[in-house]
């Protein structure tokens, strides 16, 4: 039984100058030579998928992806057609491009895939591609960045991607194909000549550099509206794919970051970065934009009436898989019970916490989220029953998160943790997950620890944790 | 305009827009997939455009087309001719096109010479490898079907990205003056082509039947007001006021004016102050499209 995961995230220009003319500017061939370091650590990693987001393949109904398995052609530059032709073919994961689809649609986006003899590569894709997976052994999947999407669109994206490669078990590696700056020169240059268009550009440039080489994405990700009014110049796609990216790594802001080279194309920003998953020691930083579970938004302008309904009811239907189940209640109140607002309401008639003595004694704690009762990663089956994919590690921080409200509430902290009892509704499934997020929370506490495999738990959840902890004083 | 004496001749110039549902529609054998129809009131414009130049001689077509967007200057097609398959990134699912076209690689270079002359950044592509963009194709297509006709196929300089509605219009107007120059200086009869939809905001969903015309319409009342302000403005010979406008029209209406082709067009034309001839108005996934022709071989004044 394998999870899927994303083993490593780059970050890399999409200019044909580092294929096409390496030797001609400096800066240049060290880009180049930042691809084939990219490239080897790829390798290392045993990833067995590129997930490619570009930018300069725009598209307007909803996203496309390439799902022709080996797409051939000669590419050339619409602007830099002089530096020559760069002839391409690519082995493309065509079940996992049919799977993103669905899984899309699934999620209330507009998608469709793409397997048209002679359908243009972007060049971005085909830069990233020759230089990040030269021999093609790793297949890849391409995915367009759309016109009028918005960051909750976007969002949506990635996570319908990673739900796949959840799925299917697979090592993936996420891929960006953009520029930093964008505002490259209007007049032809002597490649020697090339610059960063302007000092300003560079310094934002330098900002963003030193916030991906500490790992901060999702800081770039929150910023990147900013970024897009200071150093960009408003071509058809806007500084999203910081979004993309962020929701690959589940809006994270402790990766690992490193600029492998940092230069200009023609006077754009141009920087190959290597973001890996392991945690950097630095904080993970408060997340304050709205997370996105479902799309539901204005792709239905068209189709006004159908469309509308077709869309609303799926998501309303995906959306009411978080909260099948049984009645809520208030919590009771009698004697020392501890109760908090932050946390979901019970399904039946207890309190969140019990005080007796120095101990607290805690009701189960599932993830499910106070006032929406959103399940983050995803509920296991929708009110059918019918199985759904999910990420446990989501739903373990989860859980982590409200236990902390609950003692936060009494007074105390995730300190206070004495004992835990798990039960997970998956053991061969979600132990590894599960016990990773216990490992980087409550594995630095300390508490003694059980964990029982059980059938079901009354929500549509994974994982509920019974706890005992030390009572914070009354004085 | 102190230009020496020629037999060159801009016969028409048009608005000639390009979205590749036209060619779907129309279903010729060059393009893949297809079609019941749909779209007719613009195919139907552009059959009254073809009916109006069927008697009229010329030897080349000039074309912007913003579906080939240049941020370094304005490029010219510059080898005597292009075979391919044009598969529109957007519209895979419509437009498979296999096309083969030739080039006035001489006017082309007039044109290209005069703008650096003037000053402008400008480049021939003469790779051979080169694909012809959609704009270009559907255009060309839905003009001249037998592609009978050698063409100058100009880019789309995105100066209206990096600078301004104002600066862009700047630079397509002197585009547009120097390839009046070279037109005339070339003793050749032209038509002019600019390639662009006018209000330029897409519906983000497509039918199930993409040619379901009863799914068609303009995406908002804002960009029909838009719309037909400007198509008064060209039937009524108040070009001037368009450039004016060009600003307001850009920015509010999402126009694909914002490609240059309509600026360089009417300047081109030398701010044709006569009426121009709507063939025909429709929407396109909501987006705008008007065919209009100016003919300037009605109104000799307008190029003395």
């Amino acid at each position: 039984m394998s999870t899927g995961e994303l083993v490593g995230s780059y970050i890399v220009p999409v200019h044909p100058h580092t294929v096409l003319a390496a030797d001609q500017n400096e800066g240049w061939a060290r880009l180049r030579d930042a691809f084939g370091e990219a490239a080897q650590r790829i390798k290392d990693s045993e990833a067995d998928l590129l997930i490619i987001y570009s930018t300069t393949w725009p598209s307007i109904i909803g996203h496309q992806i390439i799902a022709d398995p080996n797409p051939e052609w000669v590419m050339v530059d619409h602007d830099f057609h002089d530096l020559g032709s760069i002839p391409y073919s690519f082995n493309i994961d065509e079940q996992f491009a049919h799977a993103w689809n669905k899984a899309n649609q699934k999620r209330g986006l507009k998608s469709r895939t793409v397997a048209y003899h002679g359908f243009p590569i972007d060049v971005g894709s085909v830069v990233a591609l020759k230089l990040l997976n030269p021999d093609n052994a790793i297949p890849a999947v391409i995915v367009s960045s759309n016109v009028y999407a918005n960051r909750a669109e976007t969002t949506v994206l990635s996570k319908a991607c990673m739900d796949v490669v959840r799925a299917t078990g697979r090592k993936a590696v996420a891929v960006t194909a953009m520029s930093l700056s964008n505002r490259m020169f209007t007049k032809h240059i002597d490649p020697k000549d090339d610059k960063i268009h302007s000092l300003k550009d560079d310094e934002w440039n330098r900002k963003i550099l030193e916030f991906l080489s500490e790992g901060r994405l999702e800081d770039v990700g929150q910023l990147s509206r900013t970024i897009h009014q200071q150093i960009r110049v408003n071509k058809v796609v806007a500084f999203k794919p910081m979004w993309w990216l962020s929701g690959m790594n589940q809006n994270r802001n402790n990766l690992t970051g490193e600029v492998l080279a940092y230069e200009a194309v023609h006077g754009a920003g141009a920087a190959v970065v290597h973001l890996d998953p392991a945690e950097s020691g630095a904080g993970d930083k408060e997340y304050d934009e709205d997370d996105v579970e479902y799309f539901a938004g204005e792709r239905n302008v068209l189709d006004a009436q159908e469309t509308v309904d077709d869309v609303s009811e799926e998501a309303s239907k995906l959306r009411s898989v978080e909260t099948n189940g049984p009645e809520l209640w208030e919590p009771t109140d009698k004697g020392e019970s501890v109760n908090s607002q932050a946390a979901p309401k019970p399904v039946g008639a207890y309190p969140h916490a019990r005080r007796v003595g120095d101990l607290l004694y805690l009701s189960g704690v599932g993830p499910r989220q106070p006032g929406t009762n959103a399940i983050p990663g995803g509920p296991i089956h929708d009110s059918d029953g019918v199985a759904l994919d999910y990420d446990i590690k989501a739903q373990t921080h989860a859980v982590v998160e409200n236990i902390t409200r609950i003692l936060e509430e009494a007074g105390g902290s995730i300190e206070d943790v004495l004992d835990v009892t798990s039960f997970l509704v998956d053991m061969d499934r979600d132990f590894k997950g599960y016990n990773e997020v216990w490992a980087e929370t409550l594995g630095h506490v300390g508490p003694t620890r059980t964990t029982l495999a059980i059938r079901a738990l009354p929500t549509p959840i994974a994982v509920e944790m019974k706890v005992i902890a030390k009572a914070p004083s009354l004085e | 305009m102190g230009l020496p004496m020629s037999k060159g001749e801009i016969v028409a110039g048009c608005l000639a827009p390009h979205p590749p549902h036209l060619v779907y529609a129309e279903n010729p054998e060059q393009n893949e997939p297809t079609a019941e129809g749909g779209w007719e009131q613009l195919r139907w414009g552009y059959e009254r455009l073809r009916a109006s130049l069927a008697d009229v001689e010329y030897d080349a077509i000039v074309l912007l087309s913003p579906h080939w967007q240049t941020y370094i200057g304005t490029h010219f097609l510059g080898l005597p001719s292009f075979k391919s398959l044009s598969v529109d990134p957007v519209f895979p699912n419509l437009f498979r096109y296999h096309y083969d076209l030739n080039i006035d690689v001489e006017l082309s270079r007039q044109i290209h010479d005069r703008a650096h002359e003037a000053g402008l950044a400008v480049k021939m592509m003469e790779n051979p490898d080169f694909r012809v963009d959609y704009g270009t194709i559907t255009t060309g297509h839905m003009f001249n079907p037998a592609w009978d006709k050698p063409l100058v196929v100009v880019s789309s300089n995105r100066s209206r990205d990096y600078y301004s509605v104002e600066v862009m219009q700047e630079m397509m107007m002197e585009l547009g003056r120097v390839t009046r120059e070279a037109i005339l200086a070339s003793g050749k009869k032209v038509v002019v082509l600019a390639s662009n939809s006018l209000s330029h905001r897409h519906f983000t969903t497509e039918s199930a039947i993409p040619e379901d015309m009863s799914k068609e319409h303009i995406t908002s009342h804002a960009m029909h007001l838009w719309d037909m302000r400007m198509i008064e403005y060209f039937r009524s010979g108040q070009a001037q006021r368009i450039l004016d406008e060009m600003p307001e029209f850009t920015e509010q209406a999402i126009a694909e004016s914002d490609g240059g082709g309509l600026s360089w067009l009417l300047s081109t034309l030398d701010i044709p102050k006569y009426p121009g001839i709507l063939h025909g108005y429709g929407t396109i996934i909501g987006t705008g499209n008007a065919i209009v022709e100016w003919p300037e071989r009605l109104h000799t004044e307008a190029s003395e």
